[in-house]
């Protein structure tokens, strides 16, 4: 199915990343291409077939619900834009 | 002293145990031949201190006989695994100044089996390319370039910077990683060896995530049994990745040089790409005439979901990744650009921090895992790939091992591929298969095209039997006698 402007305006939105107005139709004619070329999966006839999220038969391993690491504020916030007296410093989200 | 560059990672741990030469005499070779070479743009950090320091460590382990298994083996590491104090970008303006607090596990293996870091290797954005191109630093440049040309090609990628390295000497081995071929289709750009292992045989943690269902490190060596050596200190059970496997990994070096009479390989008639050049044809008739002369049975087989594996790929990849590059928000790590609102602030961050490809894939998996498309596009692909993984079910019935080629062409040159994604995610349709069912892949270099360009082969194992894939692997090896080199054009 063909991706309109207004669709990746959308989904630009949801994604959280800017995209210029002037840039959103050459956006979807890229995407419309690639979803085109990826639709011939519809040729594949997946009926009564278990999706396959991933490739191991083992069950996720189970471990005690205890603290195994914490307690270093200091390393955690060393890569942060901006921090002060051990927060992250983040824009006002509440009026 | 003859350049202690060229030898294999073999030949130079052993020389190092017997000290014909010392942990530093390989730093230091290795670091002047990184610095004269900076017109192949493979590293993007240079850590000459830490590897001479790292270096000096080893020659007093060597000294007193207590040396591990890669004692002062010179290594590059690919800039997807984060490494304590140093930086790590994952080829992205996103993460431009992110110095990791903690060492990846793969990483941290090498080092407690002696290895030194050189430093760190380019890479495409987040590992999303196969050409390098999306580099935040700029493409990575092949050291093989045609005959009587000058024109710079690419290494491939997304493992562009490690297989230049160790095609150019500028390393002993090098980590890569490969979520749909970015081990062994830059392996077979500069005629290096280049495993994917099976998935859960390295951690994953501590490597910065594309498509986590699909990630898997492995090495880019020299040689089919200097990436045996590698791969085992590489691999191991985790318990900080959830998806590591419990088992232990083998002695994997031990597999080369030994007889492949007997073993049956798979010849899968789908393996043949629209427009692949005649030579990669007649290459993989040599490759299947090399193994029935070794004492292989070969046996025609049928993976018949073959040319779905891509487009299942492109949607599969983009939704893991979109999901997985949620994180870079521009609040606890990373680059922040401020906007007028927290949501602005979001949307410049990532806009100026993502590339294009990485926009573009963030944005497809955005739009496939979205309301109303999800059924349609997510779990139909998921089913397809339940299809792919099947057909090699009923293949490994019949046989050992498969052999393919590995990519459907040589080296192609920077910008050739630019203005066409779809035709850039083509370069991956031989490898990407192996990613969505999980399996092993070994690309081997197998031979020279018309332009002198390096071919690889690709062997494909059942899951945890890397094992055969090394003892196959080496047989073509020996029979392909690949010895031709780069001309070092790039030396200052």
């Amino acid at each position: 199915m063909a991706i309109d402007a207004a669709t990746v305006k959308k989904v630009a939105r949801l994604a959280r990343i800017r995209v210029e107005d002037d840039r959103l139709a050459p956006l979807a004619a890229e995407l419309s291409a690639i979803m085109a070329w990826i639709e011939q999966l519809d040729e594949v006839d997946t009926e009564g077939v278990a999706p396959m999220a991933s490739t191991e038969a083992v069950t996720l391993p189970m471990r005690e619900d205890v603290v195994t690491d914490g307690g270093d504020a200091a390393v955690v916030l060393a890569n942060a834009p901006r921090a002060e007296r051990g927060f992250f410093v983040v824009p006002k989200v509440v009026e | 002293m003859s350049d202690l560059t060229g030898l294999t990672l073999k030949d130079a741990l052993a020389g190092l145990k017997a000290r014909r030469f010392s942990a530093v005499e390989i730093a230091q070779a290795h670091l002047d031949a990184i610095a004269a070479a900076r017109a192949l743009n493979a590293y993007v950090l240079e850590t000459p201190e830490r590897a001479l320091a790292m270096a000096e460590a080893s020659d007093g382990r060597l000294k007193s006989g207590d040396g591990g298994p890669l004692e002062g083996a010179a290594l590059g590491i690919k800039d997807l695994f984060c490494t304590e104090g140093v930086r790590s970008t994952a080829g992205s303006r996103i993460l431009e100044s992110f110095i990791p607090p903690y060492e990846s596990t793969v990483t941290a293996n090498l080092w407690r089996d002696g290895a030194v870091m050189l430093g760190k290797l380019n890479m495409d954005e987040f590992a999303m390319g196969s050409s390098n191109e999306s580099s935040a630093f700029g493409p990575v440049v092949n050291p093989w370039r045609s005959r009587g040309s000058n024109r710079p090609l690419t290494p491939g990628g997304s493992s562009g910077g490690s297989a230049a390295a160790v095609a150019a000497n500028l390393a002993l081995g090098a980590t890569a990683t490969d979520t749909g071929g970015s081990i062994r289709q830059p392996a077979s750009f500069t005629g290096t060896v280049g495993i994917k292992p099976t998935y859960g045989r390295c951690s994953r943690w501590g490597v910065v995530a594309f498509a986590s269902s699909l990630d898997q490190a492995g090495p880019l060596a020299k040689t089919v049994e200097d990436a045996a050596i590698l791969l085992r200190s590489m691999s191991g059970h985790d318990s900080k990745d959830s998806t590591s496997l419990p088992v232990e990994a083998p002695d994997f070096a031990s597999f080369v040089g030994k007889s492949v009479k007997g073993l049956r390989i798979g010849v899968p008639k789908e393996y043949r790409a629209e427009g692949m050049p005649a030579e990669i044809e007649t290459l993989w008739a040599d490759g299947v005439a090399w193994l029935k002369d070794a004492g292989c049975e070969i046996v025609e087989v049928s993976l018949p979901h073959t040319k779905y594996a891509l487009p299942a790929y492109y949607i599969v990849a983009p939704a893991e990744a979109s999901s997985n590059l949620a994180r870079y928000d521009g609040m606890r790590f990373g680059l922040r650009v401020d906007g007028p609102t927290l949501t602005d602030t979001y949307e410049a961050t990532r806009a100026a921090g993502f590339g294009e490809e990485v926009r573009r894939r963030v944005l497809i998996g955005t739009y496939v895992l979205s309301a109303g498309y999800y059924d349609a596009y997510y779990l139909k692909a998921l089913k397809v790939r339940r299809r792919i993984a099947d057909d090699f079910v009923q293949a490994f019935e019949k046989v050992d091992a498969l052999l393919t080629p590995t990519a459907p062409s040589a080296a192609f040159g920077l910008g050739d591929n630019a203005a066409d994604p779809v035709a850039m995610y083509l370069n991956d349709v031989f490898t990407v298969t192996v990613n969505l069912a999980g399996l092993p892949g070994l690309s081997v270099p197998a031979g020279l095209d018309a332009q002198g360009l390096p071919l690889g082969l690709q062997l494909i194992g059942r899951a945890l039997d890397e094992g055969t894939l090394f003892q196959l692997g080496a047989a073509l090896e020996k029979a392909a006698d690949f010895r031709a080199r780069p001309d070092p054009w790039w030396r200052t």
